[in-house]
């Protein structure tokens, strides 16, 4: 990363030279700088309605960027090590499925962990390509699903030859990275191309003694969510790409999806912020673990509950963690994971990330502060204090090895029948299950119904998770193949 | 030359005090720190440009905060205050030889040196043996204790800044789990009077109910705060405010004060009509 030159912000200096050349605006959008709209001016401040305008020429234009946006474009690759860099408006989500998108066509072979984020599996809707599993081991104390073993991969590898691509999550939501430099050089040497989520790994980049970042060790492409731990605005994210790709053919695959009307909002947000890391990355980052270091400790004070972090690195299928993320598993206490999260929002005003059945996920970022991280102790230390119960009858398993029956794309366009979810077993499914956050399917098109499925689905939802991805919105019927 | 303090109490409204001349500026981890002298108030304290206190009412608010519950709980010895840099509750406190022991947690160290230097008349008992005091988040401290404290003095700064989490419920849970099974905890618990004061009185009010069997508000009269109508909150795990008051034996100690007495104390808790609404609301 070159220093000198990441203090420019291309995207925001045009903005505000526009500002000031005060252009008479007969294009789009309507609201014509908030003037047409009061209530949301009002709402949203004059400051952000003045920049919410269209592509023209001082702006540049992010379908084909020539000017400001290519300048920005190639101070993010620059920060980030990549070798192009591609701002993107419409969410991760479509950075992950530019990826697959453009690694694989239909009716290709795609190698991933199951313990995907739901954009992954769209693609493979979108795109026809069949997914190769490799199962994730799980850690039975914690009930999370971890890494992908590097045994597993290779083995997927020689039985696929003609595979395309291998997905990895750098990290998973609970901060497990897999070995990504072994499994990188392992594709490449099977002539694989190596794409990377890491919706939850901005700061590998900027922090001091994180994980690899997917761009250090060698990865083709990568999403990296801005939104998250970089800063930026909602929906907002970086699609990276390495030395082996086409980035000509990357950006026609962009436009077959993405808007043609890039939002300022988000494209100047993603700038400043990759400006703000590139500058101050390292304190900011070297704050964040110490507030999560110091949460930890306290919270394993507290007793029952257990804050893990580095110690269950075991060379392989948990190869490296990420100590930002403050996971905390809460069967000992007797709650549900899901339970905590509803306690801690419903009574003490705190609002975590996400809880499943065995884990709370509390995200610290750039914003919070000491007094803040106390409140969040101090309430769980309350929790246990008023609700510990006996954990009998706590089920412990997040993640359920899927039976592949049909590829993903058929399944879910193939003809189907809705069913009782309780009379659903043995069937193939033809829609996605998913608790969200963290939006990793339970089931995904194509797949098994299995008693065990079934059956935690019934628990997830009796224990108040928040269950979509099927048509029935009540998730008591299900839609399976003929 | 006319030189004024001016503190808004809200968006529309403000309350002007003519400064004679800045004593102290200074800015913490925590927050900007300001000592002024004044004609009409005399001295006084503001933190972020809030009002902390005057030398002139500040009797009002120190003495009330601790006599009402010492006047309640027939035997304190170990008591805890948190915020309280000034020290005018420590010299409240003090004045009672039952007290063995008392914990002072104050986020800030540079409010207790500031008041140390430039307001000896709250912070004069600051070096009595019995004190102990610790510089760190009074939500924090709280965690550690169980069945510890027979009172608890929540003298809290506005429920927004560093003085946030001593309005939580994670909080009062918390100070009830570190008192004793008499014990009782006061608080400043904002005023009923402008809108956003208020809902943050019943936002505490209500955290509080869910805590503690006994809850019961309080007020005062203090010039210099917003509204100049001021409450306090009584939470108690066994003791009543007002049937369990030993008149007779607060008045034998002969303790001198300014505003408070034992008639005082039982009408304290006699509140205006829109006052127990509102707490009536959230109960």
């Amino acid at each position: 990363m070159n220093r000198q030159i990441q203090d420019k912000a291309p995207i925001m200096d045009a903005l505000n030279q526009f500002k000031r050349m005060r252009v008479v605006p007969f294009d789009v959008p309507g609201h014509k700088r908030g003037k047409g709209n009061r209530e949301l001016t009002d709402f949203l401040g004059e400051k952000c309605m003045s920049v919410d305008v269209n592509s023209m020429k001082p702006l540049d234009n992010l379908c084909h960027p020539v000017s400001v946006i290519r300048e920005a474009e190639q101070l993010a690759a620059d920060a980030f090590g990549a070798e192009y860099a591609f701002f993107m408006v419409n969410g991760t989500t479509s950075a992950v499925q530019t990826m697959v998108l453009t690694a694989c066509k239909k009716g290709d072979k795609i190698i991933l962990p199951r313990n995907v984020h739901r954009s992954v599996i769209n693609a493979l809707i979108l795109g026809g390509a069949i997914p190769i599993y490799v199962n994730p081991e799980m850690d039975h104390r914690l009930g999370i699903a971890l890494g992908m073993s590097i045994a597993a991969v290779k083995k997927a590898m020689e039985e696929n030859p003609d595979a395309k691509a291998v997905l990895v999550n750098n990290p998973t939501y609970y901060g497990i990275c897999s070995n990504l430099k072994e499994i990188t050089k392992l594709a490449h040497e099977h002539n694989i191309m190596v794409l990377v989520d890491e919706a939850h790994g901005t700061h590998f980049y900027f922090g001091e003694d994180m994980p690899i970042s997917a761009m250090a060790a060698g990865a083709d492409m990568t999403s990296v969510s801005m939104h998250k731990s970089g800063g930026s605005l909602t929906q907002s994210s970086f699609l990276l790409v390495g030395k082996r790709m086409n980035p000509g053919y990357v950006r026609q695959i962009i436009n077959l999806t993405q808007t043609t009307s890039g939002s300022y909002l988000l494209l100047s947000s993603l700038d400043i912020s990759r400006k703000n890391l590139a500058l101050h990355g390292k304190q900011i980052f070297a704050h964040v673990r110490e507030l999560a270091k110091y949460a930890r400790a306290e919270i394993n004070q507290i007793g029952d509950y257990y804050a893990y972090c580095r110690e269950i690195i075991n060379g392989d299928t948990v190869y490296d963690f990420d100590v930002t993320k403050l996971s905390i598993n809460t069967l000992d206490v007797g709650l549900a994971g899901i339970e905590v999260y509803d306690i801690l929002r419903d009574e003490y005003d705190i609002q975590v990330e996400f809880g499943d059945i065995g884990n709370i996920l509390a995200y610290i970022s750039v914003g919070d502060r000491k007094q803040d991280v106390e409140r969040l102790i101090g309430a769980l230390s309350e929790v246990r204090r008023r609700y510990k119960r006996e954990k009998t009858g706590m089920l412990r398993h997040e993640y359920i090895n899927p039976e592949v029956a049909v590829a993903p794309q058929k399944a879910f366009y193939a003809d189907k029948v809705s069913i009782p979810l309780e009379q659903s077993v043995g069937y193939i499914c033809s829609e996605f299950v998913m608790c969200y956050p963290p939006g990793i399917p339970i089931l995904a098109p194509g797949e098994k119904i299995t008693k065990e499925i079934m059956e935690y689905i019934c628990y997830a939802k009796q224990k108040g998770c928040f269950l979509t991805g099927p048509e029935d919105m009540q998730i008591q019927h299900l839609n399976v193949l003929k | 030359m006319q030189l004024w303090f001016t503190e808004k109490h809200t968006p529309h409204v403000k309350l002007s005090i003519q400064v004679d001349r800045q004593l102290f500026c200074g800015q913490s981890e925590f927050q900007r720190v300001d000592v002024f002298d004044s004609r009409e108030f005399g001295r006084f304290l503001t933190l972020d440009g809030y009002m902390m206190l005057t030398e002139k009412d500040e009797f009002i608010y120190h003495e009330m905060i601790v006599h009402v519950p010492m006047a309640v709980h027939p035997n304190v010895r170990h008591a805890l205050v948190i915020g309280a840099g000034d020290g005018g509750v420590i010299r409240e406190l003090t004045q009672y030889q039952s007290i063995e022991r008392i914990d002072l947690v104050e986020i800030d160290e540079l409010v207790v040196e500031v008041c140390k230097k430039y307001l000896p008349k709250t912070s004069c008992c600051m070096d009595d043996e019995r004190l102990h005091i610790y510089f760190e988040d009074g939500l924090k401290f709280i965690r550690r204790y169980e069945d510890e404290y027979d009172l608890i003095i929540v003298d809290s700064t506005d429920p927004f800044g560093p003085g946030e989490g001593l309005f939580t419920k994670e909080f009062y849970g918390n100070c009830f789990k570190a008192l004793k099974a008499d014990g009782i905890m006061v608080n400043q618990h904002e005023s009923p009077f402008y809108q956003e004061d208020a809902q943050a009185m019943q936002r505490a009010h209500k955290r509080i109910v869910e805590s503690f069997p006994i809850s019961r508000v309080y007020q005062a009269h203090i010039p210099t705060y917003p509204s100049g109508h001021w409450l306090f909150g009584f939470a108690s795990k066994q003791y009543h405010p007002v049937a369990d008051i030993r008149s007779a034996k607060w008045n034998a100690l002969g303790l001198q004060t300014k505003y408070y007495n034992t008639k005082l104390h039982i009408g304290s808790f006699a509140l205006p009509n829109y006052v127990e609404e509102m707490l009536k609301d959230v109960e």
